[in-house]
C-alpha cells in the first residue's frame, strides 16, 4: 500500500502498537493505515457524514463530532500516545486551544497545516496585491475554510511561547513530496509543514 | 385482494413460538416458572452459524419487526424500512430474529396470559420484569435456536438499552452491539413522563387494580392518555410545527373543549389506535423497566467500568432532532466506551422528526448502518 508523503512520514513518528487518536480523520486513510501496518489501536473524529462512512468502510473506529462545537473534555489526560491532526488545525476556531487539548490527551501531538509563508503566498501578497489561492488552498478569502492561516515560523513561535517541545519538523510540497532542499529554508519552501510536538512541562503518563 | 409485495420485502412472515419450562429467576426475586417466547426470523442461518443478527423492540413493539403477515396485510413491521433483501440489515446475508419480551402482550408471556397456578390471567400479579431479564430470557432462545454467538445485537430506544445489557453481561455470545436513540439510563424527566403515563392508566376507573380483564372492560382513557403523552416526547418541537403549527380542523375557533387544534385530533388518534393494540399491564410494566434500567449502578455507578468486561464492538448511533434521548446522552455511552477502551463508532444523525427518527428511512442512517453491517457481514459471512 503506497501512503502519500506526508502520511508516511506521519507513520515514520509513529511507534508500533500505540494508541492514536486522529482528529478530522477524513475517510480514514491513515488510520486504517497505520492500524494494518503499525498494529496501533485508536480512534478517528470527523463530522462529515461521507467521511465517516468513508473511513467505517476502511475498517477504523470513527467517531462523528464536531471538532469546533464539541469540547475533547471527555478525553482524559494522556489517554493516548498520539493525538493526530492534518490539514485540520488552520480551520479551527481556537487553535491555540486545539493544540493544547492534543498536547493534553496525547503525550505527543502530530500535526500538518498550510505553511502560508511559502514563497509563492508571499509572492501573490507582496506582488500582485491578492490573498494567496493555490491548489491546497484553493478557495477564496471570502469562502474558505482555512480561517487560522499562519506560517511556519508563526508556529513555532507560539510552540516556544507555549512552552511546546517540537520533536520533529518535515515540510513537503504541493504534491507531498519532501527533498532535503526545503528542509533548508522550510518557511519559504515548504509547502505543507508537519511537525511533532509534545508539551515539556508534562511528563508522559503513560 | 392480495397485493404484491416490494421486491426488498421479506414477504409474508410467520411468527414461531418457544416454550421454556425451567424457572427464569427474576431481579425482582419472583420467578417465572414457564414462559412463552413469540418471535419472528428473516433471511437463512448459514451452516456456520455465525450470520445471526437479534433485534431488541422498543417499549411498545414486538416481534414483528419485518414483512407483512398476510397477503392482504398492508403494514409492515416496524423497522421494515431497515431490514430486508439489498437493505442495511440485509436478508439475503444474515439470518434475522426478532422475539418479543416478557411482559408484553403479543404473544410471549405477560400479563394478559394464563397464570398456571391460578387458572386465570396474570394481570397486576404478573411480576415486575427487567431489561436484565429479558436478556437472559434472551440468551435462554439463543441456544434454543442452537446459535453460538450472534453476529450483532441490534436495538434502538428501549431496544438500545437491551444491547448495552446483551454487551454488558452476554458478550460471551455476541460480536458486535448496534445502540441506536438510546441512554445510559433515564433521567428524572424521563421517568417523570412515565410516571405521568403509569397514573393516567392507574387512575382509569375501568382499571380495577389491574384486574380488568376479569371485568370485561379495559382502562380505555387510561391507557389513550399515556400514550398521548409518550407520543409528545417522540416528536421534536420542529416536526410538531412542520406537521400541525396552530392549524385548526375547522378552520375558526369554536371556544369550547371539542379538538380544535389538529395536533389534539391527532394525538388522540394515536391514543385511540394503542388502546387497540396494547395491553395497559404490558405498558405499566414495559416503563418500570425503563425507569428502572441503570447498568452502571452495580459497577459503583461507572458505567467505563459496567463495559469493561464486554467482548464486544460497538456502533452508537443518536439522532439531532431527538429530545427524549438526545444526542448528549448517546455521548455518554459513547465516552464510557472510549475510557473502557473499546472497539467503538458513533454517529450523530442530522435529524428532524424527534426519538421516532431511528425508524425512519434518513439517508445519512441508512449509509452508515450500511457500512457497518458490511463490516460485520465481511466478518462473520
Amino acid at each position: 500500500m503506497e501512503l502519500r508523503p506526508d502520511l508516511a512520514i506521519i507513520a515514520d513518528w509513529i511507534r508500533p502498537g500505540s494508541r492514536v487518536l486522529d482528529l478530522g480523520c477524513g475517510d480514514g486513510t491513515l488510520l486504517s493505515y497505520l492500524q494494518k501496518k503499525l498494529n496501533v489501536v485508536g480512534y478517528g473524529l470527523d463530522i462529515d457524514p461521507a467521511n465517516v462512512c468513508a473511513a467505517l468502510k476502511t475498517g477504523v473506529n470513527v467517531i462523528q463530532m464536531d471538532l469546533d462545537r464539541e469540547s475533547l473534555e471527555f478525553f482524559e489526560t494522556a489517554s493516548f500516545d498520539y493525538v493526530v491532526m492534518s490539514q485540520a488545525l488552520q480551520a479551527v476556531r481556537y487553535p491555540d486551544y486545539m493544540l493544547a487539548e492534543m498536547l493534553r490527551i496525547g503525550n505527543e501531538g502530530i500535526l500538518t497545516f498550510p505553511n502560508f509563508g511559502h514563497w509563492r503566498c508571499r509572492w501573490q501578497l507582496s506582488l500582485k496585491g491578492r490573498m494567496p489561492v493555490s491548489d491546497h488552498l484553493s478557495a477564496e478569502w471570502y469562502n474558505t475554510a482555512n480561517i487560522h492561516l499562519c506560517t511556519v515560523t508563526d508556529f513555532e513561535t507560539l510552540c516556544q511561547e507555549r512552552g511546546y517541545e517540537i520533536l520533529g519538523r518535515r515540510v513537503v510540497d504541493k504534491y507531498h513530496r519532501n527533498s532535503w532542499f526545503m528542509q533548508l529554508a522550510p518557511n519559504l519552501l515548504g509547502e505543507i509543514a508537519l511537525y511533532s510536538l509534545r508539551d515539556s512541562r508534562r511528563s508522559p503518563i503513560i | 385482494m392480495a397485493h404484491n409485495f416490494p421486491t426488498d420485502s421479506v414477504g409474508v412472515v410467520i411468527p414461531q413460538t418457544k416454550h421454556f419450562d425451567t424457572p427464569l429467576e427474576l431481579e425482582c426475586g419472583k420467578a417465572l416458572p414457564e414462559y412463552d417466547l413469540i418471535y419472528e426470523t428473516y433471511g437463512t442461518l448459514n451452516t456456520a452459524g455465525t450470520n445471526a443478527i437479534l433485534i431488541c423492540h422498543a417499549l411498545s413493539s414486538d416481534h414483528h419487526v419485518a414483512g407483512y403477515h398476510s397477503e392482504r396485510d398492508r403494514k409492515p413491521g416496524w423497522w421494515d424500512a431497515y431490514i430486508g433483501p439489498g437493505k442495511p440489515i440485509d436478508t439475503n446475508r444474515f439470518f434475522v430474529v426478532c422475539s418479543n419480551n416478557l411482559g408484553g402482550c403479543k404473544g410471549s408471556t405477560g400479563p394478559i396470559s394464563i397464570n398456571p397456578a391460578t387458572g386465570k390471567h396474570y394481570g397486576p400479579d404478573f411480576p415486575i420484569v427487567t431489561v436484565g431479564d429479558w436478556a437472559r430470557s434472551q440468551r435462554r432462545l439463543t441456544d434454543a435456536l442452537g446459535i453460538e454467538r450472534w453476529a450483532a445485537v441490534i436495538g434502538g430506544s428501549l431496544g438500545g438499552m437491551q444491547v448495552m445489557q446483551w454487551a454488558i453481561a452476554h458478550s460471551d455470545r455476541m460480536r458486535h452491539a448496534i445502540i441506536i436513540a438510546a441512554a445510559p439510563k433515564l433521567s428524572a424527566q424521563n421517568i417523570a413522563f412515565n410516571e405521568v403515563a403509569r397514573q393516567a392508566i392507574m387512575s382509569d376507573p375501568d382499571f380495577h387494580s389491574g384486574r380488568y380483564y376479569d371485568f370485561g372492560v379495559i382502562p380505555r382513557r387510561g391507557l389513550m392518555l399515556a400514550r398521548m403523552v409518550g407520543h409528545i416526547t417522540y416528536l421534536s418541537e420542529n416536526s410538531m410545527r412542520d406537521k400541525f403549527g396552530r392549524e385548526l380542523r375547522e378552520g375558526k375557533l369554536n371556544f369550547g373543549f371539542d379538538t380544535e387544534f389538529q395536533v389534539e385530533s391527532y394525538l388522540r388518534y394515536q391514543g385511540r389506535a394503542f388502546v387497540d393494540r396494547f395491553d395497559a399491564n404490558s405498558y405499566l410494566l414495559m416503563t418500570k423497566a425503563l425507569d428502572y434500567f441503570d447498568p452502571a449502578q452495580q459497577y459503583e455507578n461507572d458505567l467505563a467500568k459496567a463495559f469493561a468486561g464486554s467482548s464486544a464492538k460497538f456502533l452508537v448511533i443518536s439522532f439531532r432532532g431527538d429530545w427524549r434521548f438526545s444526542s448528549a446522552r448517546a455521548k455518554e455511552i459513547v465516552d464510557a466506551l472510549i475510557e473502557a477502551e473499546k472497539d467503538l463508532s458513533y454517529g450523530d444523525i442530522e435529524s428532524n422528526s424527534g426519538h421516532d427518527d431511528f425508524l425512519m428511512p434518513i439517508p445519512e442512517y441508512w449509509d452508515l448502518l450500511s457500512a457497518y453491517m458490511d463490516r460485520i457481514a465481511m466478518e462473520v459471512c
